[in-house]
C-alpha cells in the first residue's frame, strides 16, 4: 500500500473509531485487509483503498473498521483482575449496595465475549450469595461482527483452553461438534450492544464497575483523556475501573487513581471509599 | 525445582512435553503407561503428573483412580493431556480427581495456562 493510501485508511480508521495506526503498524493493514480485498474480488488492498475513497461511509468501510478493531481475547485474561473482582471488588459492592441490591458492570470493548462471560461465570459461582441481586453486565464493542460471535458464545478448542479452568468448561459449556458453546443461561446474563467509545456514554447509564482493559492503548493521548473523563462521569464515587496491567492514567487523566497495591485497578480520585477498603 | 512425571505411550509427545516443562523449570521423568507411572510414583512421588488417557496395560484414568486411592501419600497435581476431547471424558477425569485437562494438540502456551490454573506454577 502506498503512503497516500495508508494515510487515507489510517485517517478513516481514526475518524470512525479513534484507533491510531502508526506507520510501524502498517503490516496490520496488509494482514487484516487482505481477506476483505479478496472477498470483494479486489486485486489487492490498493484496489480496496480506491473503493474506500469512493464510498468512505459505506458498508466496506464498516468492514475495514471491524477488521482493524477486532482483537484477541481469552477467558480469565491475566487472572489477577478477576481474582481481585472476586475477593475484593464484588464483596465491597455487595456491602455498599445492600440497600438497592443492584450492580451494573460494563465490559467496554468486549470483543468475542470472553470478558463478560468470565464475569458471568464468577457471579454464577456465588449464586447463593447473589440470590435476590440484580447484576447487569453490559458488553459493548465497535464491531458488529465480533458482537455476533460473542452473542453466539461458540468457541474453538484453542479458545477454551487458554485461561478457562476445566471445571468451568464442564459446568458452563456444551460441546457442539468440535467447538464449545457457553450455556444459554449465561449468554442471557450479558446484554450486548454495538457501541463506539468515541460516542457519548449517556445512553448507557451508570456503572459500578467498568472493564476497559487493553483498549486505550489504541487511542491517542487526547482521546484517552476524553474517554477516561467521560467514564468518570458515569461511575459512582465508589466505582471501580479496570485498565490493562500495562496501561496507566498517569499524565492522561487526574480523575482516577490506582488503588493501593492493585495493578490495573482504579478508583475515582474524589471517591474515598474504594481506597479505604483496599486499605494499605 | 518442581518435579513432573510425563506419562504417555508416545515417545514424541513425551519429548515435546519434556522440552516445554524443562523450559518452565521442571525436572522431568517419564513413563510409557499407567503401570510404569505407578512404579515411578512408588519410587519417588512427583509434584505433578502430566497424563495421557489411552495407553497399553493401564490407561490414564485407571492410573489416576489407583493413585488417588493411595492413603498416606502426598498427592500430586494431575493434568490430563489427551486426544479424548469430549465432555464425557472431561467429566470422568474431574470425577476421578484430575486437576486440569489439556485437549491435544497442545502447545507451550496452553500447557503453561493450564498449569497456572491448577495452581502448579
Amino acid at each position: 500500500m502506498n503512503p497516500s493510501d495508508f494515510q487515507f485508511v489510517s485517517q478513516l480508521l481514526y475518524k470512525r473509531s479513534g484507533l491510531v495506526l502508526s506507520e510501524a503498524k502498517a503490516y496490520l493493514l496488509e494482514s487484516r485487509l487482505g481477506p476483505i480485498a479478496r472477498s470483494h474480488d479486489f486485486k489487492d488492498i490498493t484496489e480496496l483503498a480506491v473503493a474506500l475513497k469512493g464510498d468512505p461511509n459505506g458498508k466496506l468501510s464498516e468492514e475495514v473498521v471491524d477488521a482493524m478493531t477486532t482483537n484477541e481475547s481469552f477467558f480469565f485474561r491475566d487472572q489477577s483482575p478477576f481474582d481481585r473482582f472476586n475477593d475484593t471488588v464484588l464483596p465491597n459492592l455487595l456491602k455498599a449496595r445492600a440497600g438497592t441490591r443492584k450492580i451494573r458492570i460494563w465490559s467496554a470493548a468486549c470483543s468475542s465475549g470472553q470478558e463478560p462471560y468470565t464475569l458471568a461465570m464468577l457471579l454464577n459461582e456465588r449464586k447463593a450469595e447473589m440470590a435476590g441481586w440484580n447484576v447487569e453486565i453490559v458488553a459493548t464493542d465497535i464491531s458488529q461482527t465480533i458482537l455476533d460471535k460473542a452473542k453466539e458464545g461458540l468457541y474453538s478448542q484453542f479458545e477454551v483452553q487458554r485461561g478457562l479452568p476445566i471445571r468451568l468448561l464442564a459446568k458452563y459449556f456444551k460441546q457442539v461438534g468440535d467447538r464449545w458453546q457457553i450455556d444459554q443461561g449465561l449468554r442471557s446474563q450479558v446484554r450486548y450492544k454495538m457501541f463506539n467509545l468515541l460516542d457519548g456514554f449517556g445512553s448507557l447509564g451508570k456503572f459500578d464497575v467498568v472493564f476497559c482493559r487493553n483498549v486505550l492503548i489504541y487511542f491517542d493521548q487526547k482521546t484517552k483523556t476524553d474517554i477516561l473523563d467521560r467514564m468518570a462521569q458515569i461511575m459512582p464515587e465508589d466505582g471501580y475501573l479496570y485498565l490493562g496491567g500495562a496501561e496507566t492514567v498517569l499524565g492522561i487523566s487526574d480523575r482516577f487513581q490506582l488503588l493501593p497495591g492493585q495493578r490495573g485497578l482504579y478508583g475515582l480520585t474524589d471517591g474515598a471509599a474504594p481506597a479505604r477498603k483496599f486499605g494499605t | 525445582m518442581k518435579s513432573c512425571l510425563v506419562v504417555d505411550d508416545s515417545k514424541v509427545v513425551r519429548m515435546v512435553a519434556r522440552k516445554i516443562l524443562e523450559s518452565l523449570g521442571f525436572s522431568v521423568t517419564e513413563a510409557a503407561d499407567g503401570v510404569e507411572a505407578l512404579e515411578a510414583c512408588e519410587a519417588a512421588m512427583p509434584e505433578v503428573v502430566l497424563l495421557d488417557w489411552n495407553m497399553p496395560r493401564m490407561s490414564g484414568l485407571e492410573f489416576l483412580i489407583e493413585l488417588r486411592a493411595k492413603a498416606d501419600v502426598r498427592q500430586p497435581s494431575v493434568v490430563f493431556c489427551t486426544t479424548e476431547n469430549d465432555m464425557d471424558h472431561i467429566q470422568r477425569a474431574i470425577a476421578a480427581g484430575a486437576d486440569e485437562y489439556i485437549m491435544k494438540p497442545f502447545d507451550s502456551d496452553i500447557l503453561e495456562s493450564k498449569f497456572t490454573q491448577a495452581g502448579i506454577i
